[in-house]
This record gives structure tokens, sequence and C-alpha cells, in this order.
């Protein structure tokens, strides 16, 4: 009895919080209520001040850069972006002149959290290898809050990313958005109201390890790329049938559907509210992907890695679609053999989306490098591209991608003040984040140790967050 | 092909042959020339049967004919020296049959040698090279042993002859991953390393009555001879401050030994016991992040603090050191954005290497030197730069590889008249 009242107070306080979107389907006479959104966000902006960031070079993220530029945060939001803005009253004045300042980095690809600091054994939470189909699962649910990587990315100027799972898997389960913020639970880090996204692979990771696991991983199919599109095909009909009778039930009620958690996940899919990321290198499969997402009727948001997008540019351009890459990673497996340093700008030039990820601790470290390099390998291939449009590799066209451009991956008026101000001009290798904003909030100050984040695994340690 | 007329040195490029043995003169550079000499402002090289014979402002060429290039103002550095890396062992890492890095199947050990599977022709080596790496240290690493076999020198133009130094060292991983493989800890693997080293003093002697010793085979003590008599360097795996000091003690121990230690994340806390050991380093100045518990110290003021303290340290790029070797230049300039000043860090990728690897006369641009030169087009550091030639031994090198191969086929994807394929 007092275990039933405790649970049932427990539920109240939960909908009393309100936190999130949560979809219930209305009453039609059963009673049945499915929370859409059961770990919703709990983050809150950090206290900010109204902040004029004066003289500096400022890409805006979407293509315009001002020289002598002001930039003024206000309430956690950008309020406005030009030349010699007025500072309101109280306003903290930055003389930033000689520096750059720029939306926020957003990595589209990132595991910290599900594979972080230190890679022992224990935490390998990235991939639920049990079987080839794993949509169920969420990346949300293997993310250690306290992975030292989220510190060192924030350094690096990141101020949102995507926590995928990982690609053993032909659905590797729904991947999270998180704002780079110190938390101590993953609700606090999530950001509010991004659409969650699915995590699907091509090629030889599934075939590799299903079929071929030597014994190490489960074994049956997928054993060839032919079985990699079997399986896709088979879980999306699966998904139609399931969407059919929900959407049977949502009109006509009567008893509710069984639920099914893997198949929760593709119907989100195929009613567009969960955006499809597929880990993809060849472009002959991307060209194959993209019919079988015609064919069952939802839309890949990002293919990843992407290492032969150039291959097919105008294929991705002409069904709308974004590529997530490194600058010059090649050679690591098969399909990766053909990758080339002009990936990036060649993508860009075909008029298609291109981004510029990590998928890796180290890597989104300096996001601005690698573009660095692509607009430098494009350029001497005669492609040339600016600065300031090249930067939607690292903000807009990511934010795109995860459908949060509305509130982040631009410098524009009302946006969230998702903020870096750089020592120069970030495409040099010598250049440092200097400053980052996270909605508004200083959140990390190079060389001020009061704002430079240690997570509970550094402290005591010989390095302490890389502050000792 | 002799030209008497000044060619810029991307007009040099078009026009050189790859392997084409002559003697060159270089003009209107900036050296860096890794020498007390510093920098030198619009330099001349000239180069004779792969030798640089003459360097220093204001050098003129030479008369009478000489395939000449004129650097424009632009920077000139040593060849760039990839202090530990795997490329050219290995062609697809995932494809086994491709992949002569390791060998967990083989009864052997110190007596692999790496140098055996090296293909000068793999796609990495020129993919290498044109970015201005010109000489590579390739160590094998651990498949079955603690002690993983032998690296070579090499160069990165491709040519069949292209081996400097097929027994440049010894290779030994005394951190986690020598510890597993020696059993399981590390007192493990350090009683197999005392064993190896008595095998490899006592041979052949304590082979005559039996084959096998305490912990090597009787190829493997005979091939371990030469390291633990310190007439072969040794390259220590380890990043743990313990770790390290067991290494310093090793050599305090075994004071001949010529040791090197890769990795060293932790280094910066022992680093005036290194210095005072006379011991180098290789490190990865990416590495600030701590990826296993040897590695909890792990800090991007590593480098800083290393050289500071006088440690001769090198950097390579040890995340993928078979393929991306390459981007130690972008390793070097993130260091120097982190304290290191630029000539250390140009020092790291030339000069340091080539005296851990005891290569005489590479990692400089002086008289005498091994005509290894890069002409950049910006600072050599800088993420836009590239080089506009390559020369090693003397030789203009080819600035092409597959990946430029790929790049020129699907610049433009019209295929209205013929598919891509036709395109080559």
């Amino acid at each position: 009895m007092k275990q039933a009242l405790f649970a049932s107070a427990f539920a109240l306080a939960l909908a009393g919080c309100g936190g999130g979107e949560a979809d219930k389907s209305k009453d039609n006479g059963d009673k049945v209520e499915i929370d859409r959104n059961p770990f919703p966000s709990t983050y809150t902006p950090y206290p900010s001040q109204t902040v004029l960031l004066q003289d500096a070079t400022v890409l805006d993220g979407i293509g315009g850069q001002i020289e002598n530029g002001d930039v003024l945060l206000v309430d956690g939001k950008v309020e406005a972006i030009g030349e010699d803005l007025t500072a309101p009253d109280g306003a903290t004045v930055l003389n930033v002149s000689g520096k750059w300042v720029t939306p926020g980095i957003i990595d589209n690809h990132s595991h910290l959290g599900v594979y972080p600091s230190p890679s022992v054994g224990a935490h390998g939470d990235g991939n639920e290898i049990s079987g080839p189909v794993t949509s169920e699962v969420w990346s949300e649910h293997g993310i250690w809050p306290h992975d030292p990587g989220f510190p060192r990315a924030l350094a690096g100027g990141i101020t949102s990313m995507q926590i995928l799972p990982g690609s053993a898997n032909l659905f590797g389960g729904r991947g999270v958005t998180l704002k780079n913020v110190p938390s101590r639970t993953v609700q606090g880090m999530k950001f509010p109201d991004a659409p969650y996204t699915l995590k699907m692979a091509c090629g030889e990771n599934p075939k590799r390890v299903y079929g071929y696991g030597s014994g190490r991983y489960p074994g049956g199919a997928p054993y060839s790329r032919m079985g990699n599109v079997a399986g896709y095909r088979t879980a999306w009909i699966k998904a139609t049938e399931y969407k059919r009778k929900w959407d049977k039930w949502e009109k006509e009620g009567g008893d509710p559907p069984a639920r099914d958690l893997e198949l929760d996940t593709l119907m989100g899919v195929l009613n567009g509210d969960i955006l499809v990321h597929m880990h993809c290198y060849r472009g002959d499969e991307m060209a194959q992907i993209m019919d079988i997402s015609n064919e069952f009727g939802y839309k890949v948001a990002s293919f990843h890695h992407a290492v032969e997008s150039y291959k097919i540019a105008d294929k991705l351009a002409e069904y709308g679609t974004c590529s997530s890459m490194w600058a010059d990673w090649w050679g690591f497996k098969m399909e990766a053999y053909d990758g080339i340093r002009e990936n990036i700008p060649m993508v860009h030039k075909a008029g298609a989306c291109a981004i510029v990820h990590s998928d890796s601790d180290i890597g989104i470290q300096r996001l601005n490098q690698e573009a660095a390099k692509a607009l430098a390998d494009g350029k001497r291939a005669g492609i040339d591209i600016s600065k300031a449009d090249a930067w939607q590799w690292l903000s807009a066209n990511p934010a795109k991608s995860l459908g949060v451009f509305e509130k982040t991956g631009s410098l524009e008026a009302g946006k969230n003040a998702d903020v870096v101000v750089w020592s120069g001009d970030p495409f040099s290798v010598y250049t440092q984040a200097e400053q980052v904003y996270v909605d508004g909030a200083l959140m990390y100050e190079r060389g001020n140790a009061a704002l430079t984040p240690v997570m509970d695994f550094e402290l005591g340690q010989p390095g302490e967050g890389d502050l000792k | 092909m002799i030209r008497k007329t000044l060619l810029s040195a991307v007009a040099m490029t078009a026009l050189a042959l790859p392997g084409f043995a002559q003697d060159l003169y270089i003009g209107n550079a900036k050296v860096w020339t890794g020498t007390d000499a510093g920098v030198v402002d619009n330099a001349g090289i000239l180069i004779r049967d792969g030798e640089i014979v003459a360097m220093g402002a204001g050098l003129s060429a030479p008369r009478g004919g000489i395939q000449t290039v004129d650097a424009e103002g632009n920077w000139v550095t040593p060849g760039i020296i990839s202090a530990f890396s795997r490329t050219g062992i290995v062609e697809v890492s995932a494809e086994d049959t491709t992949n002569d890095t390791n060998a967990s199947g083989s009864a052997f050990s110190v007596a692999l040698r790496a140098a055996d599977g090296f293909n000068p022709a793999a796609t990495p080596v020129a993919v290498t090279r044109i970015e201005g790496v010109t000489r590579i240290a390739v160590a094998p690493s651990n498949g079955g042993s603690m002690i993983a076999g032998q690296g070579f020198v090499a160069d990165t133009s491709g040519d069949p002859d292209s081996m400097t130094d097929e027994r440049a060292f010894v290779y030994v991983d005394i951190g986690e991953r020598g510890a597993g493989l020696a059993g399981g800890s590390r007192p493990a693997a350090w009683a197999a390393l005392r064993g190896a080293f008595a095998d490899a003093r006592g041979y052949p002697a304590r082979f005559m009555a039996h084959n096998e010793g305490d912990a090597l085979t009787r190829a493997d003590a005979q091939a371990f001879g030469d390291a633990v008599r310190g007439r072969q360097l040794m390259v220590v795996a380890a990043h743990r401050a313990s770790d390290i000091r067991q290494v310093i003690k090793l050599k305090a121990q075994n004071t001949n030994l010529n040791l090197t230690i890769v990795g060293a994340d932790e280094g910066w806390i022992v680093a005036d016991e290194l210095a005072a050991a006379d011991i180098p380093v290789i490190i990865d100045p990416f590495q600030n992040l701590p990826a296993s518990f040897a590695q909890l110290g792990a800090t991007s003021k590593n480098a800083e603090r290393l050289i500071a303290a006088g440690v001769d340290t090198a950097f390579a790029h040890l995340g993928d050191d078979s393929h991306q070797a390459r981007l130690i230049l972008q390793v070097a300039g993130n260091a120097v954005a982190n304290g290191v000043d630029f000539d250390d860090a140009m020092a790291a990728i030339t000069t340091v290497p080539a005296q851990i690897y005891g290569l005489d006369g590479y990692g400089t641009v002086a008289v005498g030197s091994a005509g290894d030169v890069v002409i950049w087009d910006g600072d050599p550091l800088e993420l836009s730069s590239a080089p506009s030639l390559v020369v090693i031994d003397g030789d203009v090198q080819s600035l092409e590889s597959r990946q430029t191969r790929l790049r020129d086929r699907y610049l433009d994807l019209d295929e209205s008249e013929r598919p891509l394929a036709y395109k080559n």
C-alpha cells in the first residue's frame, strides 16, 4: 500500500515537472497514455550577464563576416550583431579587437559519455551488439555525464553535440543532442526540445560484427551488404505495419496495440519526429539508402563519415541531405580507402550540405582546424570558399541536421547565445578558444581555473582536468 | 631536362620527374636550418649528388646547367621526419592480408623485422610524402609479445632502395599493453624483459644445452643482442610516471643502453629525471585525456614542460600512425599553440628524431646535410600550408598520390559523354 502511494506520488511529481513535450495520446475510452518523453531535459541556462563583445572579426555562421563587428548577448540570447552597437546599461563590455567571434561549434557525431575516458572495459556503453536491430536502445542511457572529454571539447569551442550509439548494428538506437554543460545527470545536459535521432549503419561494421563475429558476437545475419539491405527493409516493413495499427487506434480507439520499444523509434522516424543519422562511407551505398528511404517514406538527415560523398555530391544535393565528414581520415578499412582531402569542399561546391564531424574525443577538440584543412585543400584544387561560408560546416549545418537550427547554430538575433571568442583567426593552427558562452553564460575561459570544469573522475588525480 | 631559367616551385613540380637524380639549386629561400644558424633569409641551397654542398644568404646559382627552383621567399625546411609510424607496412588497416604491423600467431618477437614487410609502393607512403614528410621511423606493433620486434627508418620516395636503416631499433611495450601480453601484469612484463635481457646476453652459451631461453627463442635472443649491449636503439612504450621511472631505473642499471620512450603522456611528471638520465621521448601533443589509468596525467602542456626541463622531445601522431603520420605538422602547430617555441616544435619533427635514430645529416639544412628539403607555400606548421616541392636525397619528388588522382577524377561529375571511369 505504501509502495503504491509512493509510486503514484512519484508519477504526479513527474507530470508536474512538465519539462518536456509529453505527447500524451488522448483518452479514447481506454485511459491509455503514452509518454513520448519519459526522460525530459532538466537543463536550464545558467545565469548570464549582458555582454557586448566589441571590435572582433565576427562570423555570423550563415555566410557573413563583419570586420570590427560587435555581438550583444542579453538574457542568454543573441540580441544583436553588427557594427558599433550601443552597450545597454549595466552591460559588460569586452573589447575583443584582433579576436574572432563565431557561433559555438556543434559536433553532430560524438561518442563522449558512451565511450568515455578512461576507456576501460566497464565504460563500453556505446554499442548494444546483442542484435542487428536495436532501435529500442537510447544512447542517453549509456552516457556517463562525468566523461572528462566533455570539458576538453568545451575548451575547443563545442557548445552542443549529438551523442550517438556506435555503428555495430543496422539500427544502433536513438541518439541525443546535448548542451555541453556539465551536469550530474544526462537529463541536465539534454538540449531542450531537440528531436530524437536514430543511428543507422551501412557497410562493413554490421556485416562484420554479426556475420563474421568470430564467436565474439552473436552471429547470424547480416553476413553481407545484401543482408544489410534486407535487414533495413524488413525492419521498415514491420515499422510500417506497427504505425498503421497505431494510426488506426488514434483514429478509431479500442484496444491499443501492444507497445514495442524497437518499433516505437522506427515509427517515430516514419512520423517525421525522429531524424535518421546514418553511418555510410561509400557513395554507391548512400545511393541505395536514399532509395530505401524513398521506398518507406522517410529522409536521411545526414550521412556520417561519408568518405565518398565527393563521388556522388550531385545526387546528395538533389536528394537534400547532409554529409558529416572528417577532413582527412582514410584507409583504416576498405570502405575508407578512397578518402581524399577535398571531400568537404567538393560536397559544398556541389550545393550539398557539408558538415565537419569528429567521431573522436581528440578530434572534437579542434573541429575548426579540420574545417581549416578542408578549406585550404579545396582552395588548392580550385574551389574557393570563404571562411564565413565554411563556418556553416561547423555550426549551422550540424544544427540543421539535428533539427535545432531555429535555436542555435548562427549569430542571429533571438538565437541562443552559444558563442565562442577565439584568440585569433580560428582557421589558424595557433588559435584557441578563449571564451565559450552557452546560452549566454560564460562556461569556459582559457587560463581561468574558476571557469574550467573538472569532472569527478579527475579530481585528486595527477592531471586534475588538465589544470595541474 | 637541364634548365637554366629560374622556375617557380609550382612550375618545377610539374616538370620534375620523380627519382630523376640531378643537381639542384634552390634560390630565394627562407630556410629553417635546424642548426645554430637559425633561420636564414634570402638563402640559396645547392645540392649535388644528393647532398647539400653549399647553403647561405645570397648564395647564387652556380654557372653551368643546373636545375634551379625559385622559392620566392617561401619557407624551406629539412624534410620532416616522422618519429614513430606504421607507414608502409599496412595498406588497409582492417584487412589482415594487407596488414604487416604485427603477427599475434608468430613464435618470434625480437627477430620480427618490420622492414621485411615494408612496401615502398604502399599508398600511404606517397600520401605521407606529399605533405612534406621525407623520412619515417616505422615500428612493428605488438601482436603476441611485449617485444614487438625491430623497426626501421626509410625515406618516402617510394623507390625500391628507400630503406635508410633496416634494423634501426627494437620496440618494446612496457605499459598496459605489454603487461597484458606478458601474462597480465606489470611484474610479468618486467620479469619477461629481465629474462629477455639475460637470454640475449647469455646467447649463444645458454642455448647450447636447450633451445629455449627464459623468455626468448634462440632467434630472438640472437636478434636482441645489439639492443641489450647498447649497439641498437630500444624504443620503449610507457605512459604512467611510475612506468617511466622503471625505465629510467633500467637505464641506471644498464648504463650502456640506448633508450627512447614513446608515449610518455605523464612524462612531465618525471621530466627532470628523464633529462638527468638523458632519455629522449616521442610524444603526441594531441594527447590530453585520461584515456587509460596509465594516462591520468595527460595534458596539453606535456610538450612544453618536457622541453623546458631539457628533455629531447620528438613529436609523432600516435592516434593514427599508419595513414595519418602526415599530421605531425598539425600536431607540432598545436604544441606551439600550447606554449612550445616554434623552433622547438620544428626540432621535434626534424633534428630530434634524427638524433634519436642516429640519422647523421638529416633533419637539418646545412653544408653536409642530406638533400632532403621541402619548400612550403606558407608557414610549415600552419593548416593552410602545403609543400610546393619535396626533395629526397636530392631528387625532386612527385606530389601526386592515389588520393590526388581520385580528386582529379571527381572534381567534375559530368558523365554526359563517358563514365568517369574513362577519366584517367
